[in-house]
């Protein structure tokens, strides 16, 4: 019931806010704050009341809050919800990340109620992803986040927004249809028919059908790559993530990445464990090809959003080595395999919150400047302090600095995928240093040097001074000699949201025991089902 | 029809369609004897038969199956919910039609004739006998062919002469098809032929099998017969178009399962193929044509192509799995609510044809778009909507009957689909919202708004395409419940 209650909790508040449109906006997104706050509380009192269990503990059993109602009972699909060790770590996340945004969106100015409630009904389509029990229910809340982002693309976007909007409403959605498919196959292989994601771990369908098994991993491994993203169905990201607005973003990399990872820890490899340790390699290859990928076309771009974007590419492939060296039963124990997993896990977490922050701080400047060009900033260091040391801490944080959560996260992958896959282990460490260096230049770029904001392009507002504007765009800068009065700096409502999120990726660097004492069973619980 | 075949036959299994007959044939008489400004009363009156037959056929669900009048109507779960869809269907759209026939000089006729064309479709999904299955095709097409041109304008009846000529020309391949069934068997009831055709010669099958089903296909509007349907569509009023596009495919749908269940069930031939291939077809035609169009009527009706290539997978499947009656059920009945809310959007704005003019003229409805947007992603089928519960279940069901290949032939083609209602939704969307925040004089909706000066939104059809979004998600999300209703036990 309480887990009812965090799921549905935003879509309530949403459906207030549509069906009293007198509220004024600063209200409306107070009521948005109020309500992600109050649902973090429940999920916080959640975490309080959850007991992880000794040893293996989740994804079959040690399941807490569960929920289980009749749906289709032809299909025998249901309400099945429940929380271990896996789901409870990314509620929490989603919880952090939207209460993040609502923050920083205190002062938005474009229709302020829709946009409150689109984002608390996506809230309850991330919780509910996150929750699902059933492969159903999870394909409807999936379903459903994709809906929601699109109209937030769509309708708050800048750029070429409607276009980076359908590209990714069509993209995700082939995705999810992909997953669709597989879900079916799943039922019909399994022996009772049913989309119980608990029954289905429990006796796995397809177990004796190799070329079965192989196609429906292939189907849901599909959805679930598309979504997360993997090279090479990356696409539609960098486009969306430009275009998006910054909570947009946020939440697009934070959260809605992690409903593909997470599909593989608690669908791919616990349901087709022989399909998985069969494709295993496969996984870990395309892991690392992304790292790469990311890596490398992230240090190329001359945006800083799209930049951040193609981190999360290569962030994101460091879940899938991890993932796909726990399916390497041949060749590593089961210590390194979970710890594999651990890291995988620990990645989603830490990724959520540090290019959550990234996105926000990123909207800043296009707040500030219209505009995410790298050489059209430079020198922010002096006009906006804060501004720069938040960044260069999310962007450390990010580069896998020990200290911070990323550090525990790729060390765990690293060491967990050595001794399955060395060579793949090796090549993707490479991934780090070019992340070290992509992130160093942007800071580099950003903050040091003289000061350069950009000239006044926005239509809204007729340019300030004579200055002329070249056509060619790219010099269309001008170097202020002094502190532009131009470059705010951060102001309360963006360090409130941004600063938080920073700090808990410092606690999990510094405290991981926290967080792995939730996660340890319940990837040890993965790792024994993926090793049947 | 009524019972001449015997006076032991029990009539009253028959009440649905008795109270269906009732309400015409009643409205027709009250209607005669009514003024014209106060033809609102045989609304009523039909609108009271519809219920009442709806509310018998589903008390009669919970009787086991039966044949009636010498085994030619079949009364079972697939007749349930094809009455159950029907009647409620009619009744809805006998409002939505209000709204531009009231004072109409042949108000009652339109309203019976409506009736009328639900009794065939009924009659169709109910046959179990060619002679019969023939029967319901003319009742289930003449009214439709007068609703079609009713507002005797050049476009009306041009769409009438081209439905004429079409449902003519493939009611003679559809006899020509029943006498060859009845040539290779020798009878005409459905278990005499599934008994009787195994052993057919089959080329006389073959001709039996496409003319019977080239019949059905047109009542559904299926690939390669689909000709009519952009036209009709387009050219008729937007509440017959709703009509024309739910109605009669319902009965045709269920028609062709009942085809494929039982007297084709064990024929030498692969109906099953075919038919498969009819589905493929459909929805991959219905889908690419409707890409460009500007027209909302032309891309809605190009959209009911591409479903009832989803609702054919169903059939393509009907005798080979246990999953095939309830997909069929659930997704008949989300179509049918969601089809009518896409048209009802329409209707709500009878002056706006293409998408560009409706999304300026519903610019200051917030309400009215929301709806749209869930009907039309109803039509794509994203949960929770009734649709895809449906899609989720038809997609088991082929997949369960060895049809996987088609199930992603159709996943892709929902994707494709999601393009073109996209297409619609993004202007309407947006273009709501750059107007919002300007929202200072949000008009009431109803007929009293000035009229002239801006396009007006008719309050009838308002109200339906709100209670058809609110109803699409409830079906969807209680779609247990509608299931427990119709397959008791």
């Amino acid at each position: 019931m309480l887990l009812t209650v965090v799921i549905f909790l935003p879509l309530l508040a949403a459906g207030v806010l549509l069906a009293v449109p007198r509220v004024p906006g600063r209200a409306a997104i107070g009521v948005w704050v109020a309500a992600s706050a109050v649902d973090l509380a429940l999920v916080g009192w959640m975490w309080w009341g959850f007991e992880p269990g000794e040893g293996a503990s989740g994804v079959v059993d040690g399941l807490a809050y569960e929920a289980d109602l009749q749906w289709i009972p032809t299909v025998d699909a249901g309400y099945h919800v429940g929380v271990d060790g896996l789901s409870l770590p990314l509620l929490a996340l989603t919880g952090v990340l939207f209460l993040a945004c609502a923050i920083y969106s205190l002062r938005e100015p474009d229709r302020p109620h829709t946009y409150a409630a689109l984002f608390l009904f996506l809230q309850t389509a991330c919780m509910g992803t996150f929750a699902s029990l059933d492969l159903i229910l999870f394909f409807v809340f999936f379903d459903l986040s994709i809906v929601g982002m699109y109209f937030v693309i769509a309708g708050w976007g800048h750029g070429n927004a409607r276009r980076s909007a359908l590209k990714f409403f069509l993209y995700t959605f082939i995705g999810s249809l992909a997953l669709l498919v597989g879900f079916i196959g799943l039922f019909l292989g399994s022996e009772e028919r049913t989309f119980d994601m608990v029954a289905l771990a429990a006796n796995p369908p397809l177990a004796d059908s190799p070329v079965a098994g192989g196609l429906v991993l292939l189907a849901i491994g599909l959805g679930l790559a598309v979504k997360t993203p993997l090279f090479p169905f990356h696409t539609w990201l960098p486009d969306a993530h430009t275009d998006a607005p910054a909570a947009g973003s946020a939440v697009l990399a934070g959260i809605l990445l992690k409903l593909g990872t997470y599909g593989f820890v608690r669908i791919a490899m616990p349901i087709l464990p022989d399909a998985w340790q069969r494709w295993a390699m496969v996984a870990a290859v395309v892991g690392v090809i992304s790292v790469l990928w990311g890596a490398f076309v992230a240090l190329a771009q001359t945006d800083v959003k799209r930049m951040i974007a193609y981190t999360s590419v290569n962030h994101m492939g460091y879940v899938l080595l991890g993932l796909g060296a726990a399916g390497l039963v041949a060749s590593a124990d089961e210590g390194a395999r979970t710890v594999a997993t651990v890291g995988a896990m620990y990645q989603m977490v830490s990724h959520g919150l540090l290019t959550g922050a990234l996105f926000l701080l990123s909207g800043v400047l296009w707040s500030r400047g219209r505009t995410y060009a790298f050489d059209r900033w430079g020198g922010l260091a002096r006009p906006a302090p804060v501004f720069a040391a938040c960044f260069a801490v999310a962007a450390f944080g990010s580069l896998g600095l020990p200290g911070f959560s990323g550090f525990i996260a790729e060390f765990q992958v690293f060491t967990g995928a050595l001794q399955a896959a060395p060579v793949a282990t090796v090549i993707a460490v490479v991934g780090i240093l070019v992340t070290a260096g992509l992130f160093l230049l942007a800071l580099q770029r950003l903050f040091t040097g003289d000061t350069v904001v950009p000239s006044e392009t926005d239509p809204d507002k007729p340019a300030e001074g004579p200055r002329p504007d070249r056509a060619d765009g790219t010099t269309a800068t001008a170097v202020q000699p002094r502190t532009a009065t131009r470059m705010q700096d951060l102001r309360g409502h963006e360090v409130a949201s941004v600063v938080p999120l920073l700090v808990l990726a410092l606690v999990l660097g510094l405290l991981p025991r926290a967080l792995l004492d939730v996660l340890e069973p319940a990837a040890m619980a993965v790792v024994e089902l993926v090793g049947r | 029809m009524t019972g001449m075949s015997g006076g032991g036959e029990r009539v009253l299994a028959l009440l649905p369609e008795l109270l269906l007959l009732l309400g015409a044939v009643g409205g027709l008489l009250l209607g005669l004897w009514t003024p014209q400004h106060r033809q609102w009363r045989v609304r009523l009156l039909v609108t009271a038969a519809c219920l009442a037959s709806a509310i018998a056929a589903a008390v009669a669900l919970s009787e086991p199956a039966e044949r009636v009048f010498e085994g030619t109507w079949v009364v079972d779960t697939t007749t349930g919910v094809v009455r159950i869809v029907v009647a409620l269907g009619v009744t809805v759209l006998v409002w939505l039609a209000s709204a531009s026939l009231a004072g109409h000089p042949r108000e009652t006729e339109a309203y019976v004739l409506m009736l009328l064309g639900g009794l065939g479709s009924i009659a169709l999904a109910a046959s179990g006998d060619l002679l019969l299955l023939v029967a319901a095709y003319l009742l289930a097409s003449v009214p439709l062919y007068a609703l079609a041109g009713f507002a005797k304008d050049p476009a009306g009846v041009e769409a009438t002469m081209k439905y004429y000529l079409m449902g003519a020309f493939v009611g003679v391949l559809m006899l020509v098809g029943v006498a060859a069934l009845v040539l290779a068997a020798g009878t005409t009831g459905y278990p005499d032929l599934a008994a009787q055709l195994p052993e057919a010669s089959p080329a006389l099958l073959a001709v039996g099998v496409l003319g019977v089903l080239a019949g059905v296909a047109f009542k559904a509007g299926a690939v390669p017969v689909h000709f009519w349907v952009p036209d009709v569509t387009a050219g008729t009023t937007p509440p017959m178009a709703a009509y024309i596009t739910t109605i009669p495919k319902i009965g045709a749908v269920a028609a062709a399962f009942r085809l494929l269940a039982e007297p084709f069930a064990d024929v030498p031939l692969d109906v099953p193929l075919l038919v498969a291939v009819i589905a493929a077809a459909s929805m991959t035609l219905g889908n690419l044509a409707a890409f460009n169009q500007t027209d909302v009527l032309r891309l809605l009706a190009y959209s009911t192509v591409s479903q009832v290539g989803y609702l054919f997978m169903v059939v393509a499947v009907a005798a080979r799995t246990d999953l095939a009656v309830p997909a069929l059920a659930i997704y008949l009945a989300g179509y049918a609510v969601t089809n009518i809310g896409a048209f009802a959007a329409v209707a709500a704005v009878p002056v706006a044809r293409t998408i560009t003019d409706w999304a300026t003229a519903v610019g200051r409805h917030r309400w009215l778009v929301v709806s749209l947007v869930v009907c039309l992603l109803g039509l794509v089928g994203t949960p929770p909507t009734a649709v895809f519960v449906g899609k989720l279940a038809v997609f088991a069901a082929a997949w369960d009957g060895g049809l996987a290949w088609l199930v992603v032939v159709a996943a892709i083609n929902t994707v494709a689909s999601l393009f073109y209602y996209l297409r619609w939704i993004a202007p309407a969307a947006t273009g709501v919202a750059a107007s919002e925040s300007t929202t200072a004089a949000a008009r009431g909706t109803g007929p009293g708004t000035s009229a002239g000066t801006v396009q007006r939104v008719v309050l009838e059809p308002v109200v339906v395409l709100h209670t058809a979004a609110v109803a699409s998600l409830l079906l969807g999300i209680w779609s247990g419940v509608w299931l427990a209703v119709l397959l008791p036990g």
